[in-house]
């Protein structure tokens, strides 16, 4: 087997085993990274919600935030540990894709 | 280690744009000259490798979570320029895409994963690694240590980004603006978790591949002394 082909395949083992860094935490009772709170965290956290914060945090409308389908956040763990697995092949296919091109854009065949 | 948009101020994010787009520039042109056709399926791999690492999210239990980048491998193979673009690509996706980190601090959060982390990586790795043979054991330890090494000066920076705010944006009472911690808080908070703990995480991911490389496929290995 061509090596490229082995690399692969231990990308698409990450990828099922992916659920983990979703369960895990769970498990654990582990909050959000440290400064990737979200606007309600914060005001637990400090007793407010710095202003400048509070405009910019919804600048931008993810199509699929936190790699879990919109109305699903609500669904448990299977569902999301789904939308998680299936957020990962997006983002690995577009990514792929992406790398791709800058590839094709940048270098010449036959160097 | 994602900033998201909200936390770092117009000035911040717009610097660390004006910083990037030259680094962009300069990765492009140097890939352009260094990077065969032939790597680019590995290129495309080193993106994917990072994309997928970072949505392992280890806990702290009752505390926070953290992850390792895999940036500092893609570094070892292709070179740091090289590295530079896939975890971009992977940073821009996780951004417009899921929301991973903020739109306004593209700039801030690929300074601190795709620029610092796989140089910082790809020359300790240099340096711990110099004139040893392919197959030496002092190849995955200098993996190990660059992996190390590189997550946690990246995440110091961002700690110090985080601890800036603070003095650069307040309320006439005092209220912050954006990241409300300062130094004295957000540095030992990123880097102590990652000194602790995501830290061994890109180690050992690091560490393991190189292993495995050295069986598998000595000449990659090789390749990147030159990259």
């Amino acid at each position: 087997m061509k090596l490229i082909t082995k690399l692969w395949i231990g990308i698409a083992v990450l990828i099922v085993l992916s659920p983990l860094g979703l369960i895990l935490p769970e498990h654990f009772k582990a909050g959000s990274a440290w400064g990737e709170w979200s606007s309600d965290e914060m005001q637990k956290l400090v007793g407010y919600i710095p202003q400048g914060l509070k405009k910019l945090s919804s600048l931008w409308s993810a199509p699929i935030p936190d790699y879990a389908f919109k109305g699903w956040e609500e669904k448990g763990l299977p569902h999301l540990s789904f939308a998680y697995v299936m957020s990962a092949v997006i983002g690995i296919v577009i990514a792929v894709v992406v790398v791709l091109i800058i590839g094709k854009i940048l270098i010449k065949k036959g160097k | 280690m994602h900033i998201p948009d909200g936390y770092l101020g117009p000035a911040t994010c717009g610097v660390f744009y004006a910083v990037m787009l030259p680094i962009w520039t300069a990765a492009s042109r140097i890939v352009k000259k260094t990077l065969k056709a032939r790597q680019v399926p590995l290129l495309a791999i080193g993106a994917a490798f990072s994309f997928v690492i970072m949505m392992f999210n280890v806990p702290i239990p009752a505390g926070t979570t953290g992850h390792a980048v895999g940036g500092v491998l893609a570094a070892i193979l292709l070179g740091p320029w090289a590295a530079s673009i896939a975890i971009t690509v992977a940073l821009v996706i996780q951004a417009l895409l899921f929301g991973d980190g903020g739109i306004t601090a593209i700039g801030a959060n690929c300074f601190n994963m795709a620029f610092v982390l796989p140089f910082a990586g790809y020359y300790i790795y240099k340096a711990i690694s110099y004139n040893a043979p392919i197959d030496s054991n002092r190849r995955v330890i200098a993996a190990g240590a660059a992996g190390y090494i590189a997550l946690n000066i990246a995440a110091l920076l961002t700690g110090i980004e985080f601890g800036l705010q603070p003095l650069f944006h307040h309320t006439a009472n005092g209220q912050a603006l954006y990241c409300p911690y300062g130094l004295n808080v957000a540095v030992p908070a990123m880097l102590g978790e990652h000194l602790l703990i995501f830290g061994w995480v890109e180690a050992i991911v690091t560490a393991l591949v190189i292993k495995y490389l050295q069986k598998q496929s000595p000449e990659l290995l090789k390749e990147g002394e030159v990259a």
